[in-house]
């Protein structure tokens, strides 16, 4: 074994933190997409309306159930043909790697993201509901105003610990051969041959971020568990 | 549709064995991954619920490393770092293995340690869950500490737990899919190599995501049914998921308590 230099990082650094920056800005993306589409996919379940809501569900089931990669070649895959036909010429549009994987963990993430806010729905007390009724809100002014901010205060350890998964889950872009910061260090690895000190760095890096993440999670979960007694 | 799958590849198979061979490598990996993520999972969660400072400290760094680091970064620690940083004779032993046990070894220990410790908070979350009258009780019969978790904590804890380890199951299964990228032919990767030979995307993938709905469809009732024979008696997985002591059961994610609630 070749003794570790850890100044190639320095070297690198510029190219690993566009990679981190790219990591960071699919999380971001992720998160807005799939919140809010998570939030109508759960109310679609949540007011049962007939028919969507059976699709929905088969949605969420469906994606639940197969790994992510899978998933990401589904969409590189299906994308294309969807903005063809879309677009009404019929043939497929080529789009850049970039955006599938825009597009496909923001769906993907809603599936989870649904999944919480639907059981957070479920979670509210019923007195609130009924509040609102004597009240006579409407039903809009009732899931705005009222319903869905406890919800989000409810479910916030637990969305920002999918959240944090997600972040995680980013990394699998490498199948596409994006540069995120793993996808970054793996390039620079098979150049300049340091793949032990590019990964463990890698690694560092991931552990870093996420565990301060899981701080603020158990910092939230105190702060709520406190506010409920 | 999936006529494709029973025509002849190049090395005189048909495509749908190469499914099914990769179908193999998912479940072996998921099966024997999770009895190593379950031994060292519950020994970490008790761990994390003892007096010893020493051992919640190293049962607490041990979840905190393994669970915030991707599995995608761990697989390539496991396959390119690994044997680069233990000894020689060791690392050359490791990369002379034949072709594809020398990804399924490092993908297994992955997953089993990644597992793990996600296995390790809900065995955690279980344990504090208890009411603790039990472990007094114990104590009140002058049961030391080993008995104490063996016989009373630890069953009771699990039994608790167990529809929420459903999407733990689910979880390695899934996660398999990751080993294609050190370069073990699982189920995912067979679909692409599928779907590369013969440009029938749609059927490859297709095929491959029926098996891994019907994959999730035999974890889940698996262990519905295990669940219904161990539950104990007048608590139910709606109350356990909903219950504000367990969040950290229903924070391994969308995941667990919350798919469990609803049934």
């Amino acid at each position: 074994m070749n003794a570790l230099d850890f100044s190639i990082i320095a070297q690198s650094w510029p190219y690993l933190w566009s990679g981190l920056l790219f990591s960071l800005s699919l999380t971001a993306a992720a998160f807005a997409i799939g919140m809010v589409l998570g939030t109508c996919l759960a109310l679609v379940q949540h007011f049962e309306l007939p028919g969507l809501a059976q699709v929905v569900r088969a949605y969420v089931a469906l994606i639940r159930s197969i790994p992510l990669i899978l998933v990401l070649f589904w969409f590189f895959f299906l994308v294309p043909i969807v903005l063809g036909h879309l677009s009404g010429s019929g043939r497929p549009i080529p789009i850049s790697a970039t955006y599938t994987a825009f597009i496909t963990f923001g769906l993907f993430e809603a599936a989870y993201y649904s999944e919480i806010i639907r059981v957070g729905l479920r979670a509210v007390n019923k007195g609130q509901f009924e509040a609102c009724q004597a009240l006579a809100l409407s039903t809009y002014y009732t899931y705005r105003q009222i319903v869905l901010p406890q919800v989000f205060r409810v479910a916030s350890p637990i969305i920002l610990s999918q959240t944090i998964i997600l972040f995680q889950d980013t990394s699998l872009v490498y199948v596409l051969s994006l540069t995120d910061l793993l996808g970054a260090a793996s390039k620079l690895a098979q150049l300049n041959g340091r793949l032990v000190e590019m990964y463990l760095f890698v690694a560092v890096v991931y552990l870093v971020i996420s565990s301060a993440g899981s701080q603020c999670v158990a910092s939230l979960r105190k702060r709520y568990s406190l506010a409920s007694r | 549709m999936f006529g494709v799958l029973f025509e002849q590849t190049a090395d005189g198979q048909r495509y749908i064995d190469w499914l099914l061979s990769g179908l193999g490598w998912t479940l072996a990996l998921a099966f024997f991954g999770w009895w190593i993520a379950f031994g060292i999972g519950v020994v970490v969660g008790v761990g994390r619920t003892v007096k010893n400072r020493l051992f919640s400290t190293l049962a607490r760094l041990y979840v905190e490393i393994f669970r915030n680091i991707p599995v995608l970064v761990q697989m390539f620690l496991w396959y390119f770092v690994f044997p680069e940083v233990v000894p020689s004779a060791i690392g050359n032993a490791i990369k002379e293995m034949p072709p594809p046990w020398a990804s399924f070894f490092p993908a297994l220990l992955c997953l089993g340690l990644y597992t793990a410790s996600r296995i390790a908070e809900q065995v955690r979350a279980g344990i504090e869950a208890l009411p603790r009258g039990q472990v007094e009780a114990a104590n009140a019969l002058g049961l030391g500490g080993y008995p104490t978790y063996r016989y009373i904590v630890v069953p009771q804890a699990l039994r608790l737990i167990l529809p929420s380890l459903t999407s733990e199951v689910m979880g390695i299964y899934k996660n398999t899919s990751v080993a294609l990228t050190i370069g073990l032919m699982e189920l995912t990767a067979q679909a692409r190599q599928i779907s590369e030979a013969t440009f029938q995307t749609f059927s490859a993938f297709g095929a491959a995501t029926i098996a891994y709905l019907c994959l999730a469809l035999i974890a889940y009732r698996g262990m519905t049914l295990i669940d219904r024979a161990v539950r104990i008696p007048g608590t139910t997985p709606a109350k356990l998921a909903v219950d504000p002591e367990l969040a950290d059961v229903q924070q391994a994610g969308a995941l667990p308590g919350a798919m469990e609630a609803v049934k």
